[in-house]
């Protein structure tokens, strides 16, 4: 490959949520930075900016990572998956997106599309996951509104529904 | 909160990652995760001129079983390791500290060499690699070299590694029979990094504790086996003698008295697992 040159910017390609998208970024701009404002893909959320909050948490290749630590040009060819991805309709909450929503589980709101992204990846890879799992998952985020009690009831509210339908390996 | 200007090489052969070191000298880091350089790139503690990214080298990708080790190349990302199938097996150290290392977020990235490249003084790998007595492989275009684990790390965040070099993979013992191993952890939060971490090997032969987060570097020492009387007091010399500072996490006081608690514990139960 040949070298990107820091004062010009260059094609980025990946696929976002299904769709084959594309960008110019410099190489010091991060994929946060990117997703929002070059693709104007707004749902990650950008905290701290050095990958202890957990705002930013998008899928890379099928793993919660975060989008603070990543640069745009190291994810060319990537599957990219955020929180945009996660509703089955414009009109229409992911079952734990239901969850969330039924148990309290945001206030603000800041913190939660890098929460459902590791959640979203947890039950979907692992439906049977242990409690103990899920607070493990939630170890990499903050939010400082909800305690995690509200969060943890959505967890497991969405792992029992979705312990009753079995076999799909989608979205949860 | 952003970077400064660098230019980016993604290398696409071990060659073609030396020839940028060496072409650059000071001026060039490694990047593998990312998940320790991204933090120092975006509050501007490293302003490098070129990012060689090497996560494209194949033969980098590799964990390979030889000469009774677990060879962990330096593209491998932790997850990878962290899901081979009989890594409590091979490695029941490695095994235990993972999942202590950051969260699944980052784990997801981050490279075992890497964190070991990044050699933070409270960081769980290095004090993995230099409680099992592992080794650091480094090449430059020039020359490759192997150095121990405890040679390599010199400081807080200091490694023996030249600029024109780059931690190709690293070494650790694989588990041998009779031996028992334990890692134990003080955060103020899973997946912080350590207050403290201590990881133990006991075997019939002897009784070695490892601890990071004390010293400026994790320290390895042979003690008396837990049951022993003399354990108490080489304990309470090994805490002092990392000379413990206060910071903002902990006083050094405190830091003293978890080696000696933290210590013992780890050792026991390393102890408990020779069978």
């Amino acid at each position: 490959m040949p070298r990107l040159s820091a004062l010009e910017r260059h094609l980025v390609s990946f696929t976002l949520n299904g769709v084959a998208v594309s960008g110019e970024a410099e190489p010091r701009l991060l994929l946060s930075d990117f997703l929002r404002h070059v693709l104007g893909s707004t749902g990650t959320h950008v905290g701290c900016e050095h990958g202890l909050c957990g705002a930013c948490t998008i899928e890379i290749d099928g793993r919660p990572s975060r989008a603070c630590l990543t640069l745009a040009v190291q994810v060319e060819g990537a599957d990219i998956r955020t929180v945009e991805g996660l509703a089955p309709a414009p009109d229409r909450l992911s079952l734990l997106q239901e969850c969330f929503r039924e148990h309290f589980a945001l206030q603000c709101g800041f913190c939660t599309a890098g929460i459902l992204v590791s959640l979203n990846a947890l039950l979907r890879d692992r439906p049977e996951a242990t409690e103990e799992e899920i607070r493990t998952t939630l170890s990499g985020h903050l939010c400082r509104c909800t305690g995690y009690v509200s969060i943890m009831a959505a967890a497991l509210a969405a792992r029992a529904r979705l312990g009753k339908k079995p076999g799909k390996k989608t979205n949860a | 909160m952003k970077p400064v200007r660098f230019d980016y090489v993604a290398a696409a052969s071990r060659e073609e990652a030396l020839e940028t070191l060496h072409q650059e000298g000071a001026a060039a880091r490694v990047l593998a995760g990312g998940q320790s350089l991204l933090p120092m790139l975006n509050m501007r503690l490293a302003r490098p001129g070129v990012l060689v990214d090497i996560m494209g080298v194949a033969e980098w990708r590799q964990i390979k079983e030889e000469n009774g080790s677990l060879r962990i190349g330096a593209a491998v990302r932790q997850w990878q390791v962290e899901a081979l199938p009989r890594l409590a097996l091979l490695q029941p150290l490695l095994a235990a500290a993972l999942p202590w290392v950051g969260h699944p977020q980052t784990r997801s990235r981050g490279t075992v060499c890497g964190s070991i490249a990044h050699a933070d003084p409270s960081a769980e790998l290095p004090l993995v690699l230099v409680a099992l007595g592992g080794s650091v492989h480094l090449r430059s275009r020039r020359r490759s070299r192997t150095v121990p684990a405890a040679e390599f790390i010199t400081g807080m965040m200091a490694t023996a590694l030249k600029d024109d070099e780059l931690i190709e993979a690293v070494s650790l013992p694989k588990v041998r029979p009779g031996t028992g191993y334990a890692f134990r952890e003080v955060a103020r939060r899973h997946g912080d990094f350590a207050i403290i971490g201590c990881a133990a090997v006991v075997s019939s032969e002897g009784a070695r504790l490892a601890v990071g987060g004390v010293a400026d570097r994790p320290v390895a020492r042979a003690l008396p086996q837990p049951q022993a009387k003399e354990l108490d007091e080489a304990l309470d010399a090994f805490a002092w003698d990392m000379e413990a500072r206060d910071d903002l996490h902990a006083t050094a006081r405190y830091r003293r008295e978890l080696v000696r608690r933290l210590g013992r514990a780890t050792l026991e139960e390393a102890a408990r697992c020779r069978d």
